[in-house]
C-alpha cells in the first residue's frame, strides 16, 4: 500500500476547508497512512462471496407514500442559525474577491 | 462586464473541428412532496416555511425516500429505452457550499436507478438523430441562494449570502447522454431539439410540467472539439444552467466558436464550468470544475437500496403513454401536414391545444390556422405563450363552427376570437354584444351587390366579357359597403349571378 502523500494531504485540507500548517501536513500524512491501513485489513477478510454493504439492516425499498406532512414554522426553522435576515439563513461571504 | 473571448466564425470552426457534446439535464419533479421527506413543493411559499430537520440536516434526523419520487424516476428511464437497475443506491457527494445545509446532496453515483437508452429526435427538416443516454438518477435540488451587497446579485463581491431552504430537496432527475458524436454542423441544433423531446417526454409523461422558464428544467452543456480525423476527445467546458431551448443551441454553438479560436491560436482549453449570458448568448468562466473523486462519494447509509421489482417496472411501462415523437407523426398524418409544418406547430406549443380543438368537434385545417395564426401572433405580441391566452380550444372550435356555418367569415372570425380574448365572454356573446353576424338577408346584400356593380361599370363589363376573375374587385366593395359583415363567397355568386356569368 503506498503511503499518503503531504500533497494528498493538502488537496484534502482544501477540500475539507482546513487550513493546515506545514508539520501538520506531515503529521497527518502518516496518521492517515495509518487509518487507511487499518480499515484496508477489512478488504483482506471480505472474499468474493461477501457483497459490500453500506447498511447494516438486509432491508430494501423502504418508501413513504408522496403526502405532505407539516413542516417547521419559519421561526423554528431559524431558531438554531447563528445570523438570520429577511427570513433566511444569513452565510459569510462565499466567494472572496478573485 | 462580460469579458469577449476571441471568437471564430462558426463555419471556420466546423471546417477545421468535429464538435463532441454531453448534456445533462436537470427536471425537477412535480411530486408533492420533497424526495426525502414530507415538506411540500408548493411554489411560491414564504421563505423557510417548507422545511423540516431531514432537509435541513439537523441531528437525528433521517430521510425517507418518496415512492412517486422513484417511481417518476423509473418511468423517465423507461421512457429513455434504458435498462432499470435491479438494485441500487443513493451516495452522498460532499462539498462545501451553503446551498444544502446537509454539506453533501443525496444523489447516485455509480449506481443509477436507469441507464444505457437513447432518444430519437426529429430535427428540423424531419432527420431524426439518435442520442445515447448515459443514465438517469436521483438526486434532489439545492437550496436558494441571494447574495448581498455585490453588483447586481451576484456572489462575485457579495459581502454576504442569505438562504432558502424550501427547495432543498425537492426530487430531481439528472438525465446524462452519452458523448453525442457526428452531429457535425448540427451540433447545436441537435442539443435543441433534444432538450425539446426531453421535454416533450416529461410532459406526456406527466411526471413535471417542465418549464424551463420556471426552472423545472435547465440544462448544462458539455463541449469539446477534435480536429476532423481524430477520435480523442479534446478538453471539454461545461456551461451551466441554460434556461430555455434558445440559449442551448446558443451556447453550444458559441462554444464550438470560442473552442477553436483558441485552439487554432494554439492554446489549451482549460476544462471548468462556464456561465451563460441570456443577453449576448455569450459565455464566461466559471470555476475550475472538482474531479468526481474530490466529492468523496460514498454510499448513503441512512437509505436503505432500492430494488425495484420486475412486475413494478412492467407494470410502470404498461403504463408510458404514446410517446410524443411516434404522437406526432401520428398527428401530422391525421392532419396530412408536412414535417415542417408540425414543426412549426411544436415550437409554438401548439400540438395539445389543437388536438384538443379539434375533439371539440373542429376541423384540423381549421383548427391549426386558428392557432398558428391569428392567435401565435397574439402570443408573439402579448410575450406569453399559446397556452396562456385567455381562449379555450372549445371557445375556439365554435368559432370554426360559426365559419361552418356562414354565420361568420373569416373576417369577423377574428373579431369575434380578438373579443373573447378581450374577455368579453364565448364566441356566441361577443358576436351578440359586437353585432359581428354576416349579414345573410338576400335582400340587403343583394342591395349592396347591385350598388357595387352600378358603381363600377367598367369592371361589371368585363366580368360579362368572361374575365371572372376581375369579380374580386367588386366582392371587396360589397365587402367594404357592408363593413366586412358579407358571406364572401355568397357575395361572389350573386356577383356572377346577376352579371350572367358562370363562376
Amino acid at each position: 500500500m503506498p503511503g499518503i502523500t503531504r500533497e494528498e494531504v493538502a488537496h484534502l485540507g482544501r477540500l475539507s476547508r482546513l487550513e493546515l500548517k506545514d508539520e501538520e501536513l506531515d503529521h497527518f500524512a502518516g496518521q492517515l497512512d495509518e487509518i487507511i491501513g487499518a480499515v484496508a485489513r477489512v478488504s483482506e477478510v471480505a472474499g468474493e462471496d461477501v457483497p459490500p454493504t453500506s447498511h447494516p439492516l438486509p432491508l430494501t425499498n423502504v418508501m413513504r407514500p408522496d403526502v405532505v406532512r407539516p413542516s417547521l414554522t419559519p421561526r423554528q426553522a431559524l431558531s438554531g442559525a447563528p445570523a438570520q435576515e429577511q427570513q433566511r439563513f444569513k452565510v459569510p461571504q462565499i466567494l472572496g474577491e478573485d | 462586464m462580460t469579458v469577449t473571448d476571441d471568437l471564430v466564425s462558426y463555419e471556420d470552426a466546423l471546417a477545421s473541428y468535429d464538435p463532441v457534446m454531453g448534456l445533462e439535464v436537470h427536471v425537477e419533479l412535480g411530486t408533492r412532496t420533497k424526495m426525502f421527506c414530507g415538506c411540500s413543493t408548493e411554489l411560491g411559499a414564504e421563505p423557510n416555511s417548507q422545511v423540516c430537520p431531514t432537509c435541513l440536516g439537523l441531528p437525528g434526523s433521517l430521510p425517507v425516500v418518496n415512492a412517486v419520487g422513484v417511481e417518476s424516476a423509473i418511468k423517465i428511464g423507461l421512457a429513455l429505452n434504458c435498462e432499470i437497475a435491479q438494485w441500487c443506491r443513493f451516495a452522498r457527494k460532499n462539498y462545501f457550499y451553503p446551498d444544502m445545509p446537509k454539506n453533501f446532496q443525496t444523489s447516485q453515483y455509480d449506481e443509477p436507478i436507469a441507464f444505457n437508452g437513447y432518444l430519437d429526435v426529429a430535427l428540423e427538416d424531419g432527420e431524426v438523430f439518435r442520442v445515447e443516454i448515459e443514465r438517469a438518477h436521483m438526486e434532489e435540488d439545492t437550496g436558494k441562494s441571494t447574495h448581498i451587497g455585490g453588483a447586481t446579485g451576484r456572489i462575485h463581491g457579495a459581502s454576504h449570502s442569505l438562504l432558502d431552504y424550501n427547495r432543498a430537496g425537492i426530487p430531481l432527475i439528472e438525465i446524462v447522454t452519452k458523448p453525442i458524436e457526428g452531429a457535425g454542423e448540427r451540433a447545436p441544433e441537435v442539443a435543441r431539439a433534444y432538450v425539446a423531446e426531453l421535454r416533450e417526454l416529461i410532459r406526456a409523461l406527466g411526471v413535471s410540467e417542465a418549464r424551463m422558464e420556471m426552472g423545472q428544467m435547465r440544462c448544462d452543456v458539455n463541449l469539446s472539439l477534435r480536429p476532423h480525423g481524430t477520435e480523442k476527445f479534446g478538453t471539454r467546458s461545461e456551461t451551466k444552467n441554460v434556461n430555455s431551448l434558445r440559449s442551448v443551441e446558443r451556447a453550444a454553438r458559441f462554444e464550438i466558436q470560442r473552442h477553436a479560436a483558441v485552439l487554432s491560436g494554439g492554446g489549451t482549453i482549460i476544462q471548468e464550468t462556464r456561465h451563460f449570458h441570456e443577453e449576448d448568448g455569450s459565455t464566461t468562466s466559471g470555476r475550475i470544475k472538482e474531479e468526481a473523486e474530490d466529492y468523496r462519494y460514498f454510499p448513503e447509509p441512512d437509505l436503505v437500496p432500492v430494488a425495484p421489482s420486475r412486475e413494478w417496472v412492467e407494470e410502470l411501462r404498461a403504463t408510458l403513454p404514446e410517446l410524443p415523437r411516434v404522437r406526432r407523426e401520428r398527428l401530422r398524418e391525421e392532419w396530412g401536414i408536412s414535417d415542417h409544418e408540425m414543426q412549426s406547430v411544436l415550437n409554438a406549443g401548439a400540438i395539445d391545444l389543437i388536438v384538443a380543438t379539434v375533439d371539440a368537434g373542429a376541423p384540423a385545417d381549421q383548427a391549426r390556422k386558428w392557432w398558428m395564426g391569428e392567435l401565435a401572433r397574439r402570443s408573439n405580441e402579448d410575450g406569453v405563450e399559446l397556452a396562456a391566452l385567455p381562449i379555450t380550444p372549445a371557445q375556439v372550435a365554435r368559432v370554426c363552427a360559426l365559419v361552418a356555418e356562414g354565420k361568420l367569415n373569416d373576417k369577423l372570425a377574428r373579431q369575434v376570437i380578438e373579443g373573447v380574448l378581450a374577455g368579453e365572454g364565448d364566441p356566441d356573446q361577443v358576436v351578440d354584444k359586437r353585432g359581428l353576424a354576416v349579414v345573410s338577408d338576400e335582400g340587403a346584400l343583394g342591395a349592396a351587390v347591385d350598388e357595387a356593380i352600378a358603381g363600377n361599370p367598367g369592371i361589371a363589363d368585363k366580368i360579362r366579357d368572361g374575365k371572372v376573375a376581375a369579380a374580386g374587385a367588386l366582392v371587396g366593395a360589397v365587402m367594404k359597403a357592408t363593413r366586412g359583415q358579407a358571406d364572401a363567397a355568397r357575395v361572389r355568386e350573386l356577383i356572377l349571378e346577376r352579371l350572367g356569368v358562370q363562376g
